[in-house]
């Protein structure tokens, strides 16, 4: 077991009171295992990865732990979580394209960042050369400033900086969302090729669009107001999903071949509810063509076939 | 009804604008009424240049664009104003496109004062209320809030509505729904669809192949400020002949198909084709593939 999430609630403290981002999430990844996490903005999809590196404030960690390879990670302790970050567990952050300091040259900002973490530049640079070449990135970029790439340049580049010193867990935050398609392609592709070639041990892909997700993950989670609504092998989610929130998620993609007058696609009337004071029992039942009484009470996650879990009172 | 004949952009760039930067080359089709027509391309492919050329917010640097056969490029003054009546747009982000200090009520008021002074207020009030119902938002939950009260769907939605006021009859939509949530950006792609029944044209600027897809009769494929491929939408995308267009489609995430099994039907594409290649900045022509269907390849 690569990584371990026990029950985790992450809150953001607002004047008016705590916003549950993320109110009780509890999941495992095997070592292996790219895990893709979907759902709308505001889902707590984001809360969650950034939780993992780096909680600060105005995020608070209510309760819940997480473990990495066996052992527990101090997320709530900044200070001790520096041990962990990037050797252990790294991101390869949302706006890639900004994460770059525009003033120093490639090669001064990986030295910075290794020496930070007690590594030398030189004893990492074979390495980080073999890795440049393995993602197409002519050598000569460390020589260059963040202006002079361009914008699937530099998505490459954080990502062999992200990965350089092997971390056993790799969070990828809607990287591919800023893409055209064809260079989204080859950024996914090769998130997969890292974890075959064991530069990283497990990878959580964090998206809002779950077609990328069919392409590339072993398993998917899907996410709504904070909380873990299904998860399942990634053909199961495609082909069988059981939650009417994923159904719904699913059928409103549109996709090459569907034009509207053959068939409409129907998106998910309402909105996500406040987290300021969510509903109570399930988040989803004002949306939700099944709800009943039942929905009063928050329905618990259960396995409904083999690693297949749901929490849909409908459904169990 | 819109026509762009061998438009031509090029912007100056470097110091003392010593480069020059080709990046609408020699782009020629037409829009015709009640059409939906998808400009597809990547970031840099000149896409929303062609939008702002259209909307007037950029100059011409070579060929014409013509509005029911007349050159936009010379309108002045009263002239102006009534272009603006008919062709209106949308941009992407939402949120930047109003002033956060403001209620979002002062689009419409803005409106009024240009194009629509001499009308009662009432009356107009009652305009704004159809025009919001029209595109499926409630009147009293919008007027009166602030730009920050509202969800990217319903600001987007607001911005097409103050488009239709005008009684448009083109739209320049440019990447308008890339900003907003799986489950919203369908009530909006619905709303386009709708709009287009009632004899509404639309140009629809997008990196998705898919929304394109959905909504239009034809598409143009724009790579490094050229076209090309382009012709009816179904043709297109089942039968591309452009190596550019082929990569595009097998590089689009697909829920029925995985990439590896796309991978080589796109490789057997390629071979043997002479198409046209940007890079080399060769010159091209349109060929026609079959009945409207065009694509470019390298000039005899």
């Amino acid at each position: 077991m690569s990584l371990s999430v026990d029950g985790l609630r992450v809150y953001y403290q607002t004047l008016k009171g705590d916003i549950k981002a993320l109110d009780g999430v509890s999941f495992d990844l095997r070592d292996g295992e790219i895990a893709g996490i979907a759902g709308e903005s505001g889902c707590g999809k984001s809360t969650l990865s950034n939780s993992l590196i780096m909680l600060r404030l105005p995020m608070k960690l209510v309760e819940g732990s997480v473990s990495l390879d066996g052992s527990q990670l101090p997320i709530g302790d900044s200070r001790k979580m520096k041990d962990f970050r990037y050797k252990r567990i790294s991101i390869i952050p949302q706006y890639a394209m900004n994460a770059l300091n525009p003033t120093v040259k490639l090669k001064k900002l990986i030295a910075d960042l290794l020496a930070c973490h007690g590594v030398g530049y030189e004893k990492a640079l074979p390495e980080l050369n073999r890795r440049l070449d393995l993602v197409g990135l002519d050598r000569s970029v460390l020589d260059m400033y963040p202006v002079e790439l361009s914008g699937g340049m530099k998505q490459r580049a954080v990502m062999v900086i992200s990965t350089l010193l092997d971390p056993s867990l790799l969070i990828a935050d809607e990287i591919t969302s800023a893409l055209d398609v064809s260079t989204q392609r080859a950024v996914a592709e090769m998130i997969v090729e890292f974890r075959d070639k064991g530069f990283v041990k497990s990878v959580i892909f964090v998206t809002h669009d779950i077609s990328i997700l069919y392409q590339i993950a072993d398993s998917i989670l899907i996410m709504y107001a904070g909380k873990l609504v299904e998860r399942a092998a990634t053909e199961v989610i495609i082909e069988k999903p059981a939650h009417p929130y994923t159904k719904m998620l699913i059928l409103s993609l549109p996709e090459v071949g569907v034009h509207c007058t053959d068939r409409r696609l129907k998106g998910i009337p309402g909105k996500p509810p406040q987290l300021l004071s969510p509903p109570r029992g399930c988040r989803f039942k004002d949306r939700c063509p099944l709800a009943f009484e039942k929905c009063e009470e928050e329905p618990p996650m259960t396995e409904i076939e083999p690693s297949h879990w749901v929490a849909c009172w409908g459904v169990s | 009804m819109l026509e762009l004949i061998n438009l031509t952009k090029v912007f100056r760039t470097g110091m003392f604008s010593s480069g020059s930067l080709k990046a609408v080359n020699n782009v020629s089709f037409k829009i015709e009424e009640g059409e939906v027509t998808s400009l597809i391309g990547e970031s840099g492919s000149g896409k929303s240049t062609i939008g702002k050329m259209i909307l007037r917010l950029l100059t011409i640097s070579e060929g014409e664009i013509l509005l029911d056969g007349r050159d936009i490029s010379v309108l002045k003054g009263p002239e102006l104003r009534d272009y603006y009546r008919k062709v209106q747009g949308v941009f992407q982000d939402p949120f930047s496109s109003y002033n956060p200090i403001f209620k979002v009520d002062r689009v419409f008021e803005n409106l009024r004062s240009v194009f629509f002074g001499k009308l009662h207020y009432s009356d107009w009030m009652e305009k704004v209320h159809t025009v919001l119902k029209k595109v499926g938002l409630d009147p009293d939950q919008i007027l009166g809030k602030y730009p920050h009260q509202l969800s990217g769907g319903q600001l987007q939605r607001i911005l097409i509505s103050r488009a239709l006021l005008l009684d448009v009859s083109f739209l320049v939509a440019d990447e308008l729904i890339s900003m907003l949530d799986a489950s919203t950006r369908v009530d909006v792609l619905n709303l386009l669809a709708d709009l287009k029944k009632k004899g509404l044209s639309i140009l629809f600027i997008t990196h998705d192949l898919s929304l394109g897809y959905y909504l239009s009769e034809r598409t143009v494929i724009l790579f490094k400020g050229h076209v090309v491929e382009m012709g009816r939408t179904d043709r297109v995308f089942f039968n591309p002949q452009h190596y550019y267009t082929c990569k595009l489609l097998s590089s689009v995430p697909r829920l029925d198909q995985k990439w590896e099994d796309l991978k080589s039907d796109y490789e057997t594409k390629i071979d043997g084709r002479k198409c046209f290649d940007p890079i080399m900045d060769e010159e091209q022509e349109m060929v026609k593939v079959e009945e409207d269907h065009y694509v470019a390849v390298k000039r005899r």
